[in-house]
């Protein structure tokens, strides 16, 4: 296939698309599936087949749409009307909204204007919601593989680096190197074998924009990674996803078949010299393997453990190849910046994050689901406005993100602009997108224990510093949420913290750390009610004030 | 040092080993398609054997103790047989906000086993996991492979005790008889 091919398939989808005066988009991502719509979406084509409309209106299944937790979601034409916790039953409500402008009953309609649909900027997710995942073609017509074929083309590796720099794209999967530069070191290690690596073992807790995107629109990960072989000299990528995520993985094995029958992916892609094969690996289940040296010793058959840094992937990698590892939202991101140009990508955001970034907002808060807004913007407005606030009239206790790694924001923060030296200023990280709302329902130790309990069992044992020192915090802090401790006790907390975070190998063990000491900093309070009154403030911990004697021995 | 040139026959005439040959083929017997060929192990027969195990080991000449290693390593894969049904409560972050810890002890309470084990009469397997990706159905749980969203007490109940069935039932009776 060259440019011309796939500027016919382009014009033809568009042609064949025209035909239909009306398109019913029915949400067939993970969320929604697990709620039938699969079963709503046969409905509504039978529906279709029985009035006879089949000629005029197109139902077609599309990826994720936003609002999760008010699935199965179904939307018409351009997103005007919406509708939300549909049922099979409701099909017929739906056609006649939808071609016959009646109105549908108000239990299923949601209103398109609200704020968590209009307050958000889509780069990344631009073709969520609106195109099939499992049709190339679909992703063709939205401009598909038109930034592929104009660097093997047009650009030379360098030209293509240039733009990536330009743009100001920083890592999105929670450290935020700065992408530009890591391509750069990849591309002057050598002109040997150089390997290109999708990290999509999304394993922070309470994050899902990369299973998302994965399942939405695919094709746009694999052209990213494509384009970043070019610019890198790799002429071979894997993709690292969770075994979790098995429909994210279906849809990324249909997407690699298409794309090599079609020649966008394989050898001599658009008629030229470049050949770019990708693979998929299966992770199985160690949130340790989202760091890039355990990933790629998994790659490697082995077990998941890190190993020092230097030297760097981008020098010694997979098989001790240079290589270049990127998350899968910062690899989505690439195809528009290559279409639109760098320049255009920095004008959104703040001076240090440029662009958009992906949120999966949970937790307690009323709109819950997949948000995509530009960098700068403020936690309040993604709690508040997009979200919608916190349900039933309960008051905002705190927002965790970045997971075990991030930390617990508090209230007097909320009006910090979200990029990633913000939210590193007030302890807790960017991370890789997770944002879980947390009421006054919430008890800030437990919440330390939680993520202290999922540390300890993640770490990979490899160092000490991590192996025995989360088990350590996590003791402390189950004593405290038990009502056991002291204030020595507390100060071992403490002291720990710093050791941790200091001493272990790798970034997980490094952050460990971080959920415990931006409670410890914030929520101090709760901490004391449970070691000096033995009370819950929140009710979650049944702490159990221990006898004076009983602490003498301690 | 392994044999390198050794055909090595499946542990058992089961015809599914076939399945397992074929995904070893499609990565030609590189030993770093362990994680891979695993994984289709544990699809085929639902969970890794000790014969499996030393199979996959010779075939890719890969340490049976390395393969050991990484299949414990992994928390996806198991080694102990599922249950004819699984019930797998996700703790991830929202979940847990939402009470997946309530719903943990619901099911020990109805089903009474605890954690990571099997009913008696191997009806229902009790599992967790770390994080399902379905936030915004908080909380999941798996149900045989089906992921159900906004889960509470009442419900998770009804469906252990739908699992449980009458097996269940005959088991009390027994052990009432027993007595």
């Amino acid at each position: 296939m060259n440019q011309d091919d796939l500027a016919n398939i382009a014009a033809q989808t568009k042609q064949a698309d025209s035909r239909y005066d009306h398109v019913i988009k029915v949400c067939v991502a993970a969320g929604c599936l697990s709620a039938n719509s699969d079963q709503v979406k046969t409905q509504i084509e039978s529906e279709v087949k029985q009035r006879g409309l089949e000629t005029c209106c197109k139902v077609k299944g599309v990826g994720c749409m936003g609002l999760c937790a008010a699935g199965p979601l179904v939307s018409g034409d351009t997103n005007e009307k919406m509708f939300q916790n549909v049922t099979p039953a409701d099909a017929s409500a739906i056609l006649d909204s939808v071609m016959d402008d009646k109105p549908a009953p108000a239990n299923i309609v949601i209103d398109s204007h609200l704020d968590f649909f209009t307050g958000q900027k889509k780069i990344v997710l631009e073709n969520s919601g609106e195109i099939d995942p499992e049709r190339v073609e679909d992703y063709i017509a939205a401009d598909g593989y038109e930034a592929l074929f104009h660097c093997i083309t047009k650009l030379k590796p360098l030209g293509v680096i240039e733009q990536v720099t330009k743009s100001g794209l920083r890592g999105r999967g929670g450290a935020g190197f700065p992408t530009g530069l890591k391509w750069t070191t990849v591309y002057k290690a050598g002109s040997g074998q150089k390997y290109v690596i999708c990290n999509a073992d999304e394993g922070d807790p309470g994050a899902f924009m990369d299973r998302s995107v994965l399942e939405s629109d695919p094709h746009r990960v694999l052209e990213g990674m494509a384009i970043a072989g070019y610019a890198v000299g790799a002429n071979k990528g894997f993709i690292y996803c969770r075994a979790e995520y098995p429909l994210a993985v279906k849809r990324l094995r249909t997407a690699i078949r298409q794309a090599e029958s079609n020649g966008l992916l394989g050898m001599n892609i658009g008629d030229t010299h470049f050949d770019f094969k990708i693979e998929i690996r299966l992770g199985a289940g160690a949130f340790v393997c989202g760091e890039e040296t355990a990933l790629i010793a998994s790659i490697e058959g082995g077990r998941g453990t890190p190993r020092p840094r230097p030297p760097f992937p981008a020098q010694q990698g997979l098989w001790n190849s240079p290589t270049l590892i990127n998350n899968v939202e910062t690899f989505a991101n690439i195809p528009p910046i290559i279409r639109r140009g760098g320049e255009w990508y920095s004008s959104i955001g703040t001076e240090k994050s440029k662009g958009t970034k992906v949120f999966a907002l949970a937790g307690r808060v009323t709109n819950t689901g997949l948000i995509e807004v530009p960098m700068g913007i403020t936690l309040r407005e993604i709690i508040f406005k997009l979200g919608g606030g916190i349900p039933e009239g309960r008051r905002f206790k705190a927002v965790q993100s970045g997971g075990p790694s991030g930390g617990c924001v508090p209230e007097q923060f909320l009006d910090i602009p979200v990029d990633y030296d913000s939210l590193a200023s007030v302890g807790s990280i960017m991370g890789s997108g997770g944002m879980i709302v947390m009421d006054e329902t919430s008890c800030m130790v437990d919440v330390a224990k939680f993520f202290m309990d999922f540390c300890m069992t993640e770490s990979c044992g490899k160092c000490v510093p991590c192996r025995v020192g989360t088990t350590q915090m996590h003791n402390i802090l189950e004593l405290i949420s038990l009502g056991q401790a002291t204030q020595k006790d507390l100060n071992r907390l403490q002291e720990l913290t710093g050791m941790v975070k200091a001493a272990s190998l790798c970034g997980l063990g490094q952050t460990a750390p971080n959920p415990t000491l931006t409670t410890l900093r914030y929520f101090m309070d709760e901490y004391r009610a449970h070691i000096e009154e033995g009370r819950c403030p929140a009710g979650i911990c049944h702490p159990v004030k221990v006898e004076e004697e009983a602490e003498v021995g301690v | 040092m392994l044999p390198t040139s050794k055909i090595v026959s499946p542990p058992s005439d089961d015809k599914r080993w076939k399945i397992v040959d074929g995904m070893m083929r499609r990565h030609g017997h590189e030993p770093h398609a362990l994680i891979e060929v695993l994984h289709t192990v544990q699809e085929t027969f639902g969970f890794l054997t000790d014969d499996g195990l030393r199979y996959v080991a010779a075939s890719l000449r890969v340490p049976t103790s390395r393969v050991y290693g990484v299949a414990t390593f992994y928390h996806f894969f198991t080694m102990r047989p599922p249950g004819r049904h699984t019930c797998v409560v996700c703790t991830g972050t929202a979940c847990h906000i939402k009470g997946a810890s309530t719903l943990l002890s619901a099911v020990q309470e109805e089903a009474k086993i605890k954690l990571g084990e099997t009913t008696k009469d191997g009806n229902l397997s009790l599992l967790t996991a770390r994080c399902l990706g379905s936030c915004g159905l908080a909380p999941a749980v798996v149900f045989d492979g089906q992921v159900a969203g906004k889960i509470t007490t009442e419900s998770i109940k009804k469906r252990v005790r739908d699992f449980l069935g009458n097996d269940q039932e005959t088991e009390i009776l027994a052990v009432g008889e027993h007595q």
